[in-house]
């Protein structure tokens, strides 16, 4: 195992996929126990679909994916966050649509850019080969920019994620603070994007917080604890991609989805157990 | 905030009230005023504009015709001198608080959004729950709580905000008989400093208890009187059958009440 680890280290590309997990991981803990707080992850799923359609754009127009990425995640986050909080109805319907067409852009705009087809795939399924150095210092700012925020805003998310309503008669500013929240997701999944991938990103989101919900009471907790498990996962997961050569996102993924169907059921039969006693 | 208020004026006051919408009325010219140290219960069958009702004093929705005044502003600028209780949310049982977090939401306001707890702040969540029984609670998480214990986790909350006013809604719709008569029994003692106005379609136990009785049902009636009159049932509400059938018995109230107004 150690073997294994130093000589992961000794390459320079894996040395920033991990540390590109990290940070990911500490962004994801933080939004993902909102999302899941806020039962906003089809909403969430939305908003990381929709942002290929920016590196769809950004191919075509000859720019850097994740900039493409970036902007086109942040007005689709608004646009969907905007119909998740208007319209009274078929939100989730409208959110589908959005989900789709984002895609849909994406995949266009990719067959009309002429000449070299880069891998496509990378972006939706995750690629640490394609980390770049410009990937590296984005994420370190995403994740210092989603600590700040919630760390000065926590009474806030923790109060609309309650009870929103109360929140609303006591004068927070609810409208801001949940297109804010929703902005961050925006930010996170496509920082997620050269880990985890757009797809899958929303297990990254919702696992670790999930998983951490079953042992914690507070909100600060799920979200320390779930930052330390999305870095187990991750590391894990490319422990073993590159050991058996698999797709890292994917890998990592698996790690976290077997995690939590085994913490899943040792809770379960632990308190089958302890009802029996 | 009482200097504020001119002792002649309602702290809740509805002029021709008319809410849902055009095709679909849901609330129709309804006056309502309360004053204050009033208790009011205000019975109606579900679907009979309880909630809009809520949500017009609130200031969440905009009746379509009417004014609403909140201790003589508006219903938006007014709320915040509303401790509401909304009816206990079944989402409480998986999300993590504990009963101190919740409590101390009721200090969250438009102007310490980012700046942490005071000392102060935590002496008046300790007092709020030190009324409610439930200091000893205090690091238990809100989900593992029964459910008139929540509703009081809900009222503490509400009380943090130092309110004028209490405005519960189906304050025990999830609670057991025993737990819902101790929980009126609390009201009561709260209401020698605090103006109450609870929403329920939960009769029997209301009337015992309140110092005043109406009923909405796309109107509202009430006289400021301590039982359900013949013009309530006269004018055809159709309020609930249990109203008539159990309100009527219960209509003798503790005598201290008789000497209020």
């Amino acid at each position: 195992m150690f073997e294994i680890v130093k000589s992961i280290l000794d390459y320079e590309f894996m040395r920033n996929a991990l540390l590109a997990g990290v940070m990911v991981s500490v962004a994801c803990g933080l939004i993902g126990t909102l999302v899941v707080l806020n039962r906003i992850v089809f909403l969430s799923g939305g908003i990381a679909h929709a942002a290929y359609g920016g590196v769809g754009i950004a191919f075509y127009l000859g720019v850097d994916p994740t900039i493409g990425a970036v902007v086109f995640s942040l007005i689709s986050s608004i646009a969907m966050g905007l119909v998740q909080r208007k319209t009274r109805q078929r939100a989730d319907t409208l959110i589908g649509v959005m989900w789709a067409l984002g895609m849909a852009l994406g995949v266009v705009f990719a067959n009309l850019t002429p000449g070299y087809k880069p891998d496509l795939m990378s972006y939706l399924f995750g690629s640490i080969l394609a980390v770049s150095r410009f990937d590296i210092w984005l994420m370190l700012a995403v994740a210092l920019l989603m600590i700040v925020l919630v760390a000065v805003l926590y009474n806030g998310f923790l109060a609309i994620s309650f009870d929103e309503t109360f929140a609303r008669i006591r004068g927070l500013p609810v409208d801001f603070l949940y297109m804010l929240m929703i902005v961050m997701i925006g930010l996170t999944v496509v920082v997620s994007m050269r880990v985890v991938g757009l797809i899958l990103v929303i297990a990254l989101l919702s696992i670790p917080p999930a998983i951490a919900a079953m042992f914690s009471n507070s909100m600060w907790r799920i979200m320390l604890l779930s930052i330390s498990l999305s870095i187990l996962f991750t590391v894990i997961g490319l422990i073993f991609s590159y050991t058996w050569n698999l797709t890292s996102g994917a890998t990592i993924i698996l790690v976290a989805a077997a995690a939590y169907l085994l913490t899943f059921i040792g809770k379960s039969l632990w308190q089958t157990k302890r009802l029996q006693k | 905030m009482d200097e504020l208020m001119n002792e002649q004026e309602p702290v809740i006051d509805l002029k021709n009230i008319w809410a849902g919408y055009e095709d679909d009325l849901i609330l129709e010219d309804v006056n309502f005023k309360v004053y204050k140290g009033d208790y009011i219960g205000l019975i109606g069958p579900n679907g009979g504009g309880k909630t809009t009702l809520i949500r017009v004093i609130l200031g969440l929705i905009k009746p379509l015709r009417g004014e609403v005044r909140v201790m003589g502003r508006s219903a938006q600028a007014g709320r915040r001198y509303i401790g509401y209780v909304p009816q206990v949310p079944s989402e409480d049982k998986i999300f993590p608080a504990t009963v101190w977090d919740v409590v101390r939401m009721g200090r969250l306001g438009q102007k310490n959004l980012m700046r942490s707890y005071s000392k102060d702040d935590d002496r008046i969540v300790e007092e709020k729950m030190c009324w409610m029984g439930m200091l000893d609670y205090r690091d238990v998480a809100v989900g593992e709580l029964s459910g008139g214990q929540r509703q009081r986790v809900h009222i503490a909350r509400a009380l943090a905000t130092e309110p004028a006013i209490l405005l519960l809604d189906e304050p025990t719709a999830s609670v057991d008989p025993e737990a819902s008569n101790n929980l009126y029994e609390l009201l009561r003692r709260l209401n020698e400093k605090i103006t109450i106005l609870l929403i329920s379609h939960d009769m029997t136990a209301i009337s015992a208890y309140v110092k005043t009785i109406g009923c909405v049902n796309r109107r509202l009636v009430y006289n400021r009187q301590k039982e359900i009159t013949a013009e309530m049932l006269e004018q055809g509400y159709e309020c609930p059958i249990d109203l008539i059938a159990h309100g009527l018995p219960h209509r003798v109230l503790p005598a201290h009440h008789q000497d209020d107004k």
